[in-house]
Formats: C-alpha cells, structure tokens, sequence
C-alpha cells in the first residue's frame, strides 16, 4: 500500500478511512458465528446417530438448511476479513500482495458458493 | 517502500519479548482463526458436499475422517480426522473465548495488566474445558 499523492494525503484520500467498516464488518460476523456454530454444534452433538439418513433428513429441514447457508456466507466472509488481516501481516512483495488480494476476493466466494449450492441440494434434493 | 524497507529496521519479534498470558492469546487467536478458516472451512465443504452427493459420498467421508475401515491408509487418516476434529472444537473455543475478549477490550475495559492477564487465562481455561465437556457428551452419552 502506497501512501499516495501530496495532495491525496493531505484530503486523507487514498486507501483512508477504509479500515473502519472491515473492522465493524469483522465484529459484526463474529456475532453471526456467535449463534451460527453453537446451533451447528449442539444439533450434531443431540443427533441420535450420524449416518446419512440421520444427518441427511435434519440438514434438509427449513431451519437446519437455513442456518447451514448462513453459515457458508458468514463464516466464509468471517475467514475473509480475518486470513485478509494475516496476509497483510505477512506478505511485502508486490507480485504477493496482488496475488493475495486475487486469492482473499476469489477462492472465499468460490467456497462459500458451493458450499451453498450442497445445502441447497439437500434442501431441495431426493436423496 | 521497496528501497526504504531495507534500509529501516526490523520491529522486535517474538523471540525478544517475556511471554504473558495476553501475549499467548493474541498469537492464539490468529493461529486458531486462520486454522478454522483453512481446516475447518475447508471439512464443512467437504462434509457439506458428500451429504449432497449422496450416501455412498457421505459414508467415505465418515470412513476417511472417523471410521477408518478396509486398509491401512483410511485408518491412519481416521486417526488424524479424529485429531483434527477435537483440535478444530478447541481452535472454535479458544478463538469464540478470545473473540469475546476483544469485544470487552474494544469498549475500552480490561486494560489494567492483572485483569487483563487474568481474562487471558480465562479463555485458555474456558477453551479447555468446553472441548473436553463436548467431546466427553459426544463420545459418553
């Protein structure tokens, strides 16, 4: 990250005045994970058994296959933001900056994608 | 930054520092989250995706990560499955626990070193022990 123009850091342009929504954005889903993974937990924890039938019919109830897409959105932008704040730690070098920006705003997407389209087959699917 | 980073000195690493309890959880926090995001995420698709492709999928899931059966190779991965699944329950605490931490230090409280050392403890304590209670409902009932 450079530090801009004379001008652009004297208006406090540039990449400014950016940190503060992904840190309240970070906040905001740890609250979502917050209820997310316990409701994930505890349900398989009660599960009498795990096998396919068992864990296939409660993913495919209305509350189950909703928090299950919840959880593909939050917790992959969670990871996002958090892997995002790693990254910028530890990588200096250009060439692995602009691959890192690729890879933070492509693979969490990609993930969470079909991450989803899985519940949704459930949801929707005979199986 | 290229030409002037090499001219400009290192900041002091970890190796320097005396270790505390809020030092630890701090560097807990970052290896436990980017641990769930990479292991942890990476499990949930893959357990998401085999209970979507259909029995025969889901139950060579659960023979790699849990069950181990037919060769020696699924029973060593059901070994480290087991292993990695009790490590991503504690990483899920340990990092909830120092989460909640750093909401109360975000309000501005906590501050003072022997509370903040001692709320550090806490969430190793805390990590501990609901990984243990989990497992030990899950695995007893």
């Amino acid at each position: 990250m450079g530090n801009g123009t004379s001008i652009g850091r004297v208006r406090g342009l540039g990449s400014s005045h950016h940190g503060a929504h992904h840190w309240l954005a970070s906040r905001l889903s740890a609250v979502g994970n917050l209820v997310l993974i316990p409701f994930l937990m505890v349900s398989l924890a009660l599960m009498p058994t795990h096998d396919f039938a068992t864990v296939h019919a409660w993913a495919a109830k209305p509350i189950p296959s909703t928090a299950l897409v919840l959880v593909m959105i939050n917790t992959f932008y969670h990871a996002r933001l958090g892997v995002q704040v790693m990254l910028e730690d530890y990588v200096h070098e250009e060439s692995g900056k602009v691959a890192v920006w690729l890879l933070v705003n492509t693979l969490p997407l990609a993930g969470a994608a079909y991450g989803i389209i899985s519940v949704i087959r459930i949801a929707l699917g005979s199986a | 930054m290229a030409q002037a980073r090499s001219s400009r000195p290192l900041s002091p690493h970890l190796q320097v520092w005396r270790w505390g309890p809020a030092m630890l959880v701090s560097i807990l926090h970052r290896v436990t989250g980017n641990g769930l995001a990479f292991v942890g995420l990476g499990l949930l698709l893959w357990w998401t995706g085999a209970l979507a492709s259909g029995p025969e999928a889901y139950n060579d899931f659960l023979n790699w990560v849990w069950i181990g059966e037919g060769g020696s190779f699924p029973f060593v991965t059901a070994i480290l499955g087991k292993v990695v699944l009790v490590g991503l329950t504690w990483a899920f605490f340990q990092h909830m626990a120092t989460g909640l931490r750093h909401f109360v230090l975000d309000v501005g409280a906590g501050y003072e070193l022997e509370a903040n050392a001692r709320w550090s403890v806490i969430t190793l304590v805390f990590a501990g022990l609901a990984t243990a209670l989990f497992w030990a409902f899950v695995l007893l009932r």
